[in-house]
């Protein structure tokens, strides 16, 4: 194909061209929309539905024991709802903020110093980024049991700290948007390097940790397998588990109606801190891409 | 790249290196079948001997607890008696002042077990006592036939407290030294359930008696089941549906002496059946608990019947025959779905399913209230007719439920049927001698690894050969 | 990165230390120390019996060459690989067309942030909720089958969790779904990141989109899809929730969904098999460490592709742009 070669047809052509892709860009989306917000939608006509009726078979129509569904599941006292959103938050919150700021901590210990084991530890964090969560969760179950350490949100919250992947975003983050430059000048002018992470880098990694900040706080809010080992008193149970612990009810009290319900009610907070953040998630990666 | 893989190695040295390390820090412990009553290194402090500690896996017995044990003081707990339920998320007191705290935690991935076997080890040398807790048949040997459950008669539950019980709810929780070690409140005798107006079209009756002799060992059962598809029925639902009636009936248990697992003739009649079942569309190649089979339940099932125990008759499969869910208005009577359009008959062998067992915790420091509370709470007449007539549920009371099945009891849902009687008549035939520590994982292996001949995804070998591989899986110690 | 940074770090050592303390202190304390005890396992015959924990024996390699003779555990690496790569191939492709759309300055998609939160959407319920709702669709009752029984007239369902090859695509599907946007966000990152000279320059040349995508975008993003590629792997690798939910625990149809850490946990929380464990967990580390050799390539490919950038730009400024 020839450069410079726009005559009226050829833009004609190109015209239709731009108008044909754009209806399928747009059918494609469309579609991709349905598929995205189906598990919401069955989620939510679910919660609208009794137990038989869930049993009878799925269908796209709304039930009428949503208001029974929800008083069923906020009246039952040996599943305490509040306490559960008060301890998911509580877990999420805390591993939301202690991870990204202790990885953008680490990400910049190895960003901007130069030290001996800097290459170690680097190489090292990026091997463990790999290491499944099971390899490790019996010892540290046994670990915690005999520390006493069971029934406790700390050994929930504390090991966030060290996050692999969140600290690999960060680094590469910083490779793209943070110069040395920035950090010299700070030190020019006199802060010391703490103060100078703390008010001048942190505000340049906004984005990156309100991205690292919803995908931890959506990953910790719907972990059940760390927490079902560490937590067995009422009081301290997480969302996950509750929603666990209403799906072995014996057949007296088993009811799908309810279990929809809880993971219904369980979303809205990850929905609306997820639509808070969503413009930085959006902006954020794209600030946060690795580029030349 | 070098660079890396130097620090893979490196990561690798020091892994081994630590695991050394670690390895020197550890003493293998004892080992030993041994029933005898783990000893205990310490006492409970001022404050477990104060609470009762319960570990449970739902809160079905929690609700029996709080509605039927005397001592409980639902002022203190905030209970209404009314409505039977509690009316905030505080503990649970007895009226001698003493706490009851539940440690509930669920059955997903044996999650149940793994935490009460952690506390019972670890309570020898703990001040905060395990004293009470629950258990199932499938598993019940586990913790019969260890040091972690404590003697009855030696909490003063005697064979008097206990001479009303069904024998095979005595001999599942019987330990290797003949002693009882658990009691439950419930006896689960099992019966076909079977719908009337099938039966009339298919048998040209419905009367229990005359069913009864129509399905009265497996050859009848094969029969009827050719009957039933001709007119368009199914016989049974799933897969699994007659499992049971089969594995209570072996001649053998699962496991022998040496350790070998053992499949049991009954087992590959229950193979066969179902496979000559599946080809000839006589099920619906369902499994349990699943919403197909719940809805076969239903009114617009074709299916002729279920095995079903005491519970699951009054609770679950009445609440699928509705057609108008209880929640939407819907009235338990005959005209809402099929109410009404069942009958139980014993079917070709007794059996039983389900029922949860008390077993008392070695080491408790509350063993007095304990035992009173399995005293009252199964083996104290009143309480267990009571507990029947309010929740319609079979307790494991002999003398009771005597009495109920000689009275003129008549379920609508089952068309006026006494199915009490049914139940009194056919629970002192179950026997349960042949059980092992080992049951439910291999009859969880076993159906699942068969279903796979059932789909048509295995030969009948290559299902035994997956039967084995996920029994070895569970269980490593046993061998083929 | 600008290649200047490199040299002009600050000689404030001690800070780089203190800085990265805490993350290897937690590390260590909270992850490493289990992880030894279950590289040590892996060396013993350790198995807990009920309520028995059976005594200890050294056994040495025994756990590893036990588990290559039964080779199970190839065709569980098998079957993971395989759902994963079901879903893996409609993922990349939709996330790289959906980056490309989004970032093409001719299509002027509208309403692009809705589409952009939506697509991501699925990632925030849990994994065994969407499990358990897939299940329920596909039920031999579910919406699916009525769909299905309405089309071929037929009166018997189909049993989608009966077959091998239906059950392994429900799973690569809801991986497809929950994680699609992910990957689209990160693509669209990356392609943001493009010098737009280039496209500028594609685009007085008169070049077809697909021609500016496959010759400009494509080599351009390549860091970024390999890292796709590699997190994606390593995330296929440690499959389990979902066939976990979806078959029960079991791997059905005779254990075809089985997946390696599915098979991990079988020998943990079922058979108390903690030295054969031991011996899964190991090789699974070892894998995964094989793929982070691949995330170090692409780090080091950064460069290769940077070069090749900077080399097409100069193309551009002389006119000689070929495409």
């Amino acid at each position: 194909m020839s450069a410079n070669t726009t005559d009226h047809v050829g833009e004609h052509t190109n015209k239709t061209k731009l108008l044909i892709r754009r209806i399928i860009a747009y059918v494609v989306l469309v579609l991709l929309t349905i598929i995205s917000l189906f598990p919401f939608v069955i989620m939510i006509i679910n919660s609208t539905r009794s137990h038989p009726e869930i049993q009878k078979g799925f269908k796209f129509v709304l039930g009428s024991s949503f208001g029974v569904n929800f008083k069923n599941v906020f009246r039952n006292t040996d599943l305490p709802l509040f306490y559960g959103l008060r301890n998911s938050l509580v877990v999420a919150g805390f591993c939301a903020l202690l991870s990204t700021y202790f990885s953008a901590l680490t990400a910049y210990g190895i960003h901007v110093y130069e030290f001996r084991l800097k290459k170690f530890a680097f190489a090292f964090i990026l091997v463990i980024m790999m290491v499944p969560a099971q390899v490790s969760a019996l010892g540290f179950y046994r670990m915690m049991f005999d520390l006493g350490l069971t029934n406790n949100l700390l050994p929930l919250i504390i090991p966030s700290i060290a996050a692999p992947a969140t600290f690999f975003f960060m680094k590469q983050y910083m490779d793209s948007s943070l110069p040395l430059e920035i950090v010299e000048a700070a030190r020019i002018d006199g802060c010391n390097e703490f103060r100078t992470f703390n008010s001048i880098v942190m505000p340049i990694m906004k984005p990156a940790m309100a991205v690292q900040g919803i995908f931890t706080f959506v990953a910790n809010w719907n972990n059940y397998f760390i927490p079902s080992l560490i937590i067995d008193k009422k009081e301290l149970k997480t969302l996950p588990i509750m929603v666990a612990t209403l799906r072995s009810a014996d057949f007296l009290k088993f009811d799908m109606g309810q279990v929809y319900m809880m993971i219904f009610i369980a979303i809205i907070p990850v929905v609306i801190v997820y639509l808070a953040l969503s413009k930085f998630i959006i902006r954020g990666i794209a600030l946060g891409s690795v580029k030349g | 790249m070098t660079k890396l893989k130097r620090v893979l190695c490196g990561t690798m040295c020091l892994a081994m290196a630590g695991s050394m390390l670690t390895a020197c820090g550890d003493d293998s412990s004892s080992s030993g079948t041994n029933v005898a009553e783990v000893p205990q290194k310490k006492e409970g402090n001022e404050e477990s001997k104060n609470t009762i500690k319960i570990y449970v896996w739902n809160q079905e017995f929690q609700g029996l607890f709080r509605r039927y044990y005397p001592e409980y003081d639902a002022v203190k707990s905030n209970y209404d008696t009314e409505k039977h339920e509690k009316k905030d998320t505080g503990d649970d007191f007895l009226k001698d002042g003493k706490k009851v705290v539940w440690v509930v935690n669920d059955n997903q991935g044996n999650n149940y077990q793994d935490k009460l076997d952690a506390a019972l080890k670890a309570q020898a040398d703990s001040e905060d006592k395990v004293d009470m807790f629950l258990i199932e048949a499938d598993y019940a040997l586990k913790y019969v036939n260890s040091g972690y459950t404590k003697d009855l008669s030696k909490i003063g539950i005697t064979d008097t407290d206990t001479a009303q019980m069904y024998d095979y709810t005595k001999q599942v929780a019987t330990s290797e030294d003949g002693t009882l070690r658990a009691v439950s409140w419930q006896a689960t005798p099992g019966l076909f359930a079977y719908r009337r107006d099938i039966a009339k079209d298919v048998l040209g009756t419905d009367d229990p008696a005359e069913v009864q002799a129509a399905l009265s060992d497996w050859t009848k059962f094969d029969e009827v089941a050719a009957k039933m598809n001709e007119k368009g029925y199914k016989m049974l639902s799933g897969f699994d549906d007659s499992y049971r009636v089969f594995s209570n009936n072996v001649s053998k248990p699962w496991v022998d002496e040496n350790k070998k697992i053992v499949v049991d003739d009954a087992l590959m009649q229950w193979v066969d059946q179902t496979k000559n079942y599946t080809d000839k569309g006589y099920n619906n190649k369902t499994s349990l608990w699943t919403d197909p089979w719940a809805a076969d339940q239903g009114p617009t099932g074709k299916v002729f019947g279920f095995f079903y125990s005491t519970w699951g008759i009054n609770f679950t499969l009445k609440k699928n025959s509705l057609e108008t869910p209880v929640d939407k208005g819907g009235e338990e009577k005959v005209g809402n779905g099929i109410y009404g359009q069942y009958a139980v008959c014993e079917g070709p062998a007794a059996y039983f399913w389900g029922g949860t067992w008390l077993c008392c915790a070695a080491g408790s420091d509350n063993e007095d209230t304990v035992a009173d509370i399995m005293k009252k709470m199964t083996c104290d007449k009143d309480i267990a007719t009571q507990i029947t007539k309010d929740t319609q549920d079979y307790t494991n009371n002999k003398e009771a439920m005597d009495a109920l099945a000689a009275s003129d009891y008549a379920s609508d849902f089952l068309g006026g049927q006494n199915h009490i009687a049914l139940f009194a008549s056919t629970a002192p035939n179950i026997k349960m001698d042949k059980t092992t520590a080992y049951d439910q994982g291999l009859n969880e292996a076993f159906q699942d690894a068969f279903k796979d001949y059932f789909n048509g995804n295995a030969t009948k070998d290559e299902a035994l050969e997956n039967f084995y591989k996920a029994a070895l899986e569970k269980y490593p110690t046993l061998s083929k | 990165m600008a290649s200047s940074n490199k040299h002009k770090s600050i000689s404030y050592a001690k800070w780089g230390y203190i800085f990265i303390l805490p993350f290897f202190i937690v590390y260590a304390a909270f992850q490493l120390y289990p992880m030894f005890s279950t590289i040590r396992d892996s060396f013993y015959e350790k198995i807990t019996e009920g309520l028995l924990d059976l005594p200890e024996r050294f056994v040495g390699l025994e756990n590893y060459s036990k588990l290559f003779e039964e080779g199970d555990i190839f065709s569980y690496f098998g079957n993971t690989f395989i759902i994963w790569i079901i879903g893996f191939i409609p993922q990349i492709f939709i996330s790289l067309l959906l980056a490309a759309w989004f970032t093409d300055i001719r299509l002027k998609i509208k309403a692009q942030g809705f589409f952009k939160v939506v697509i991501y959407l699925p990632n925030i319920i849990m994994a065994a909720a969407v499990s358990m709702l897939f299940f329920a669709i596909f039920s031999d009752i579910g919406p699916i089958n009525e769909v299905y029984k309405n089309i071929t007239g037929s009166d018997e369902p189909y049993q989608f969790f009966a077959h091998i090859a239906s059950t392994r695509i429900i799973i690569a599907i809801i991986n497809f779904i929950m994680w699609y946007g992910n990957t689209t966000i990160l693509l669209m990152a990356a392609i943001m990141g493009v010098d737009p000279a280039l496209y500028e320059a594609a685009e007085i040349d008169g070049a077809s989109p697909s021609q500016t995508f496959w010759q400009i975008t494509i080599p351009s993003i390549r860091p970024i899809l390999i890292y796709v590629l590699v997190t994606s792997l390593i995330g296929g690798v440690q499959m389990y929730d979902i066939p976990q939910i979806i078959t029960n625990g079991t791997g059905s149809p005779v254990r075809s969904s089985m997946t390696v850490v599915m098979y991990l946990n079988n020998q943990i929380s079922v058979g108390k098999n903690y030295g054969k464990a031991g011996a899964i967990s190991v090789i699974l580390f070892i894998v995964a460490a094989v793929l982070s050799l691949l995330v170090a390539a692409f780090n080091s490919k950064d460069q290769i592709a940077e070069n090749r950038a900077a080399k097409l730009k100069k193309k551009k400024m002389k006119g000689a742009m070929k495409i």
